[in-house]
């Protein structure tokens, strides 16, 4: 009998969807079962203490402020640098070895391991400039770990300025920089704000690098400087799950969900604004 | 004599272009630093041991008198959850791709990226959270086992951190293949899947093997989950339902209790090395393929 092509197909067809349902159901699973039981854990009393009773009890306040100036201070960092670095390979950066270097480089920056930028920094923050651990120490680690983020988003979104833009304004007599300020760069503002909520979102996750940089056990208080120890949010979710016995599991869901919250939140924000802008797109 | 406005806007354009050229290099600054310091730190450990020793002694007993510093209890245990994360992610992921890249309607398609987008950015420690209360019990009511941390619950969680990475790269390949491939194929008389699987897949291999490695990659340097579920086991594994150590969650696990300046502190550098030097190989060679294709 001869093979029928169309049967065949289907048969493949059924497998790649199967495929697809092994990684969306599992997914969808994950974060119902965190809804579901770290929604009721989370209450303003929750959100707004300190932990009690050797984080058996009370709330998660201190590491959440610890999560947001680390984030805060990872993106002082990071933006500026990975902005202009955008800038100089989509407006300056001609296509030769130095290029394809800087390239390489950004694309093995995303690739080291986390914990090899918790390493980093606590050899060159925390040891050698005499940082000691604390929130700079950390947010500097952060800042270098999600500058391949802001940089490679930057990057595409000014490229996808139209060339003729460019060339109006400096027919007009404006400089290269000008050009850039007043004409690339407010064009491409939705997608360097995606990269941007993008970075946020990673450094708000990681634990690894603010393992040895920053990372307090337990500190119920909140920080006072920025050479200050600090609790966040995944160190403590991490130290609830694994190093403190007895923890009511309704603690553990609860910091999950605040966790899982917040970063996915930010990452819908970012894909709103991308669909926006790409939908809003004039050219 | 007069400074101009026009010298003062010339000067500062000079300042901002040469700023702009530092923060372009940048990039290159911090892999080098990243790679020196490790050096500066880790270099150290070969005044105890020799490379050879270090790379293939079969105990990892840091703290005991004298240290015994042989990471190939390590190695094996980074290498077994990454095959076994690939061989679940690999196919997996690859099929997944080809199913948003040309099975299903534009609306879906969408909302299943988004979704996969979505699993990309949960926080490691969040999916080593539900592996410990979901997998890890699973595992071991399934296979009758003491306990559940394991090497094969390592790879099932990894696989899932894989796959996003996996399922991405390799959309994006078979999305840049040209059009007239699949119509000349069409064209021809071929079915839909006759043309993915004769066509469109030979035609994208280069950045399906790149999606591979950087997948693959992403679970060789996870670190969170890693140490959450697989038992932290620093001896060489027998089997794939046995507790296991990695060398991500070795230096987790161990650097907040080594003494700076002590061997331990060195070797766990040296570690770090290990790992950058494997992410450095695995990401250049899949940027090769990825530049192949162009």
């Amino acid at each position: 009998m001869k093979k029928n092509p169309y049967r065949t197909q289907n048969i493949a067809f059924f497998f790649l969807f199967l495929a697809t349902l092994l990684i969306v159901v599992p997914v969808g699973l994950i974060v119902v079962i965190i809804i579901q039981k770290g929604l009721p854990a989370i209450n303003w009393q929750f959100l707004s203490d300190i932990p009690r009773h050797g984080m058996r009890a009370g709330g998660i306040f201190p590491a959440i402020i610890g999560t947001v100036y680390l984030v805060t201070g990872a993106i002082i960092f990071a933006l500026p640098i990975g902005l202009l670095a955008a800038i100089y390979l989509s407006e300056y950066s001609k296509d030769n070895l130095l290029n394809r270097v800087i390239k390489l480089a950004i694309v093995n920056l995303a690739g080291v391991p986390s914990v090899v930028y918790g390493l980093f920094g606590l050899a060159l923050f925390v040891i050698f400039f005499k940082f000691g651990a604390s929130i700079l120490s950390g947010s500097l680690t952060l800042g270098i770990m999600i500058l391949p983020i802001i940089i490679t988003t930057s990057r595409e979104a000014l490229e996808s300025v139209p060339q003729s833009f460019r060339e109006v304004s400096l027919s007009l007599g404006a400089s290269k920089w000008q050009t850039i300020r007043h004409v690339v760069l407010p064009n491409a503002i939705p997608g360097i704000l995606t990269g941007t909520i993008l970075g946020l979102g990673r450094a708000a996750g990681e634990t690894a690098p603010i393992l040895f940089t920053v990372a307090a056990f337990y500190l119920p208080q909140l920080p006072a400087s920025i050479f200050d120890q600090a609790m966040a949010l995944p160190y403590h979710l991490y130290v609830i799950s694994t190093q403190v016995p007895n923890v009511d599991e309704k603690i553990r869901y609860g910091t999950a969900f605040v966790l899982l919250a917040l970063v996915l939140f930010m990452n819908l924000v970012a894909i709103i604004i991308r669909t926006k802008f790409r939908k809003k797109k004039k050219w | 004599m007069w400074i101009t406005v026009k010298d003062m806007r010339k000067f500062k354009e000079f300042i901002i272009e040469k700023l702009i050229l530092i923060c372009g290099i940048a990039s290159i600054f911090f892999v080098v630093l990243i790679f020196l310091f490790l050096l500066k730190e880790g270099f150290s450990v070969f005044n105890t041991v020799s490379p050879f020793n270090f790379l293939f002694g079969k105990s990892w007993y840091p703290i005991s008198e004298p240290p015994q510093l042989g990471i190939l209890p390590l190695i094996l245990g980074s290498l077994l959850v990454t095959l076994g994360a690939a061989i679940i992610s690999i196919p997996i992921g690859v099929g997944c791709a080809i199913y948003i890249a040309e099975v299903v309607p534009g609306k879906i398609k969408e909302i299943l990226k988004a979704g996969i987008e979505l699993l990309a950015a949960i926080p490691s420690v969040v999916l080593g959270f539900i592996g410990m209360v979901t997998l890890v019990p699973l595992v071991k009511n399934v296979f009758h086992l003491p306990t559940g941390l394991t090497a094969l619950s390592g790879s099932i969680m990894l696989a899932f951190m894989a796959m996003p990475t996996i399922v991405s790269i390799a959309e994006d390949a078979l999305y840049s293949i040209p059009k007239t491939y699949k119509e000349g194929a069409l064209a021809l008389g071929a079915t839909h899947w006759q043309t993915i699987w004769r066509v469109m897949l030979p035609a994208a291999s280069s950045g399906i093997l790149a999606a591979i490695m950087l997948g693959i990659g992403r679970v060789i340097g996870e670190t969170m989950a890693v140490m959450m579920i697989t038992g932290n086991a620093a001896v060489i594994p027998d089997s794939i339902l046995a507790p296991v150590r990695t060398l991500t969650a070795t230096i987790a696990a161990e650097m907040g209790e080594a003494v700076v300046g002590s061997e331990h502190y060195f070797a766990l550098f040296a570690v770090g090395i290990v790992l950058f030097v494997i992410s450095f190989i695995i990401n250049v060679t899949a940027d090769l393929c990825l530049h192949k294709r162009q």
